[in-house]
């Protein structure tokens, strides 16, 4: 059985311009960019070619593009280089973040708290899941190590208000991290219009492989290694450079540049149809997240007392591939925590499921997913009456 | 080619029963599911620990076939887990896994496998079935004698049957951990469960000192004349037939002849007390469906591991119970679990021993 995939925001395949891309540095061009000879030279050449496209895209230095394994280490790097680095040098020890965020961010915030001394004040969001600035306003102060939000959200789509946000953090001169793994396949990456000084992006997310990331750190940002060794990337992150998944990264996102607004044309009516039609055909059915401060590609419900884990169960074995926010292979699904945050109530955060398009999604792949889903549905709800 | 769903446990037995579905060329899909545990126990359930997730999942891996965990959680303890504790306290040896089986596996289960589109629900239980000449599904014993599990599948009948598939019943343990090598699947080194998965190994006193306290409270060890011998720990703590542990001089060995629920009494007496030759049943099921007419000469089983008796089995007018009357006295009926009928190979029906 041929399988509809609807799970873009989980990942996505590897454009084939990618791939090209990236296979002479496998076999041919294999060096390591870090030898003194010519093999090295060409490798390194690759690495840095791939930095210079990346800072065209976010509009930035070479030197603040730092290249990781994937975007949960670039969450990791942020925020524990920003805070240790904040902490010796300025006393400072509060974190502030919320808890819609990716657990790269949330789990790394409660590990620098509970191991680390540090203080994690964990802001409050609207019922759609973004960060009011004002709440921010009113938390910031001059002891805060940084703020980490989010541009986009995965599980619900919301896109965060994130230049007010960051005003505000420089107005303390405190560093402001923001998760754009999510974001990056839609949304401009200035990091100039952003006003970010830290910024994680993970290529698998827009075509690119799987295993290789990108922080960006604005030049001047304190910041401490976490993984110490050769004194790659500027002495923040060792290690010997992934070369043909850094070329990938780079390739990918300047497609992704490129492309950008003819993408958006393509998922955005899908959702909509998506949206328009769940919410239409199918009771007790919300959407969560921002109707229009959302992700292009991204639709995301809860149907209330339904089981979540069942429906992609349903859904799978019915040949569509989707996601839902208490996905959980172990068979004991818990309400998500982003769910939770935006104010769901228990029966119907364990409801929830996301679709996610993309650059393969076809209207008549939505229409039939659509057919399909309102019975499925209400199988999934009688299992749990 | 049929769709079917197969219960995995990431054991040897179904992993195999997977494998020779696929290769018989079905539509195969594993599934699992997750049983209640205590709170802090996950770890140590024996059906469904994390590692024995990861154990199916990957068998699930090997074979290519797509592998869903369910929740069953809720259920589990509303039914299995429930019966257990309220069996105790009425003074009974429940059979929890007789109760899985029925509720859990053949129903919550198998709606499961139905509405993820599949036809049949496939087990690695030891046990066979054959279609008879009068159309009817009928149920056999696993071929192997020492693996046999028709005693907890017994009360299947004919519209669970219709869906059910026992590929490694007409298998022996040897052969079936044969195919796990021919298959390279690597559960084939595990050894079997063999506890109450609930209990996480622990014993099922402690369990129910925490869950069905009242189960446990202390009383008086009567003869049968109501001469008192001592005190009891609670009557969830014996079994009839039980001679250690009574904890109670005598210059005779005294046995438990049963348990007085009303005055919380354990009654005990000399061996040649133990043993019925008749008791009364309930519940009783038939798996073709039919009551067949009394009295009925069968080979009755007693407990999962006893041997089975001969004996005639007298059903009820109703049809609702039986008297069982054996052709000699058995020693360890014990009022709670399941008295399983057979002719021979097949197993005719069964139900419920009360006290």
């Amino acid at each position: 059985m041929h399988t509809i995939y609807l799970d873009y925001s989980a990942t996505t395949p590897v454009d084939p311009r990618v791939y090209a891309a990236m296979r002479p540095y496998f076999e041919v061009d294999f060096g390591n960019p870090s030898s003194v000879h010519r093999a090295g030279q060409r490798a390194e050449r690759a690495v840095e070619k791939s930095r210079e496209t990346v800072a065209g895209v976010l509009h930035c230095l070479q030197e603040e593009i730092v290249f990781t394994s994937c975007g949960s280490e670039s969450d990791n790097l942020a925020l524990r280089g920003a805070a240790f680095a904040a902490r010796a040098e300025r006393g400072a020890k509060w974190i502030l973040t919320n808890r819609t965020e990716h657990p790269a961010v949330s789990r790394t915030a409660e590990q620098l708290a509970f191991q680390h001394g540090f203080e994690v004040e964990w802001l409050p969001v609207d019922k759609f899941g973004r960060l009011d600035p004002t709440i921010v306003a009113s938390a910031i102060c001059h002891e805060t190590a940084l703020l980490s939000v989010m541009l986009a959200n995965n599980e619900i789509g919301t896109v965060n208000p994130l230049p007010e946000i960051a005003r505000l953090c420089h107005a303390y001169q405190i560093p402001i991290h923001s998760d754009a793994v999510q974001a990056a396949a839609y949304y401009d990456l200035d990091v100039g219009v952003l006003n970010v000084d830290l910024l994680s992006l993970g290529a698998h997310k827009f075509y690119g492989p799987k295993g290789v990331g990108v922080l960006y750190v604005r030049k001047g940002i304190p910041m401490q290694p976490q993984q110490t060794g050769g004194g790659q990337e500027g002495g923040l992150r060792a290690g010997t450079h992934n070369v043909p998944f850094i070329v990938g990264l780079a390739e990918a996102l300047r497609l992704t540049a490129e492309e950008r607004a003819e993408r958006i044309e393509h998922v955005l009516p899908l959702r909509e149809r998506i949206i328009g039609t769940v919410l239409e055909e199918i009771p007790e059915a919300q959407l969560t997240g921002h109707p229009t401060f959302r992700l292009p590609g991204h639709a995301s419900f809860v149907f209330k007392d339904a089981d979540g884990n069942t429906l992609l169960q349903l859904l799978d074995a019915g040949g569509f591939a989707c996601s839902s926010g208490s996905a959980c292979k172990t068979g004991s699904p818990k309400p998500s925590e982003v769910l939770l945050a935006i104010g769901l109530p228990r029966e119907w955060a364990l409801g929830s499921l996301r679709v996610t398009v993309g650059k393969q999604t076809t209207p008549e792949q939505v229409d039939h997913f659509l057919q399909v889903l309102p019975g499925l549905v209400e199988k999934a709800r009688k299992k749990r009456s | 080619m049929t769709k079917v769903v197969v219960a995995m446990s990431g054991g040897v037995d179904s992993s195999v029963a997977a494998a020779l579905l696929q290769e018989q060329g079905q539509e195969v899909t594993g599934m699992m599911l997750r049983h209640w545990s205590e709170l802090g126990k996950e770890a140590e359930n024996r059906c469904c620990s994390p590692d024995a997730m990861a154990l199916a999942r990957r068998v699930a891996g090997e074979l290519d076939i797509p592998f869903y965990v369910v929740d069953a959680r809720d259920i589990f303890r509303q039914t299995v887990v429930q019966s257990f504790l309220d069996g105790y306290a009425a003074g009974l040896t429940p059979n929890p896994c007789l109760v899985c089986n029925r509720v859990v596996r053949w129903e919550f289960m198998l709606e499961h496998a139905l509405d993820l589109g599949a036809e049949r629900l496939a087990t690695g239980h030891y046990v066979r079935t054959c279609r008879g000449e009068d159309g009817k599904v009928h149920l056999l014993r696993g071929t192997d004698r020492a693996k046999d599990q028709s005693y907890v599948v017994h009360m299947l009948g004919q519209e669970k049957l219709e869906r059910a598939m026992f590929p490694i019943g007409g298998m022996t343990k040897a052969e079936v951990r044969q195919e796990a090598w021919r298959f390279h699947l690597t559960s084939a080194y595990r050894a079997d469960s063999q506890d109450l998965c609930f209990l996480s190994g622990e014993d099922y006193r402690e369990f129910l000192q925490r869950h069905a306290p009242q189960s446990l409270c202390p009383g008086a060890i009567l003869t049968q004349e109501g001469e008192v011998l001592g005190e009891h720990a609670g009557l969830a703590n014996y079994t009839v037939g039980q001679r250690k542990g009574l904890g109670i001089a005598s210059p005779v060995p005294l046995y438990v002849l049963r348990k007085d629920i009303e005055r919380n009494a354990l009654i005990v007496g000399l061996g040649e007390k133990l043993g019925e030759s008749t008791c009364r049943v309930t519940d009783l099921h038939w798996v073709l469906g039919e009551t067949p007419a009394s009295p009925l000469q069968v080979e009755i089983k007693t407990r999962y591991t006893s041997r089975e008796v001969p004996g005639e089995v007298n059903v009820d007018a109703d049809g609702q119970g039986a008297t069982l009357c054996f052709d000699a006295p058995v020693r360890d009926l014990t009022p709670g679990q399941a008295a399983v009928f057979y002719a021979g190979e097949e197993v005719l029906g069964g139900g419920t021993i009360v006290a």
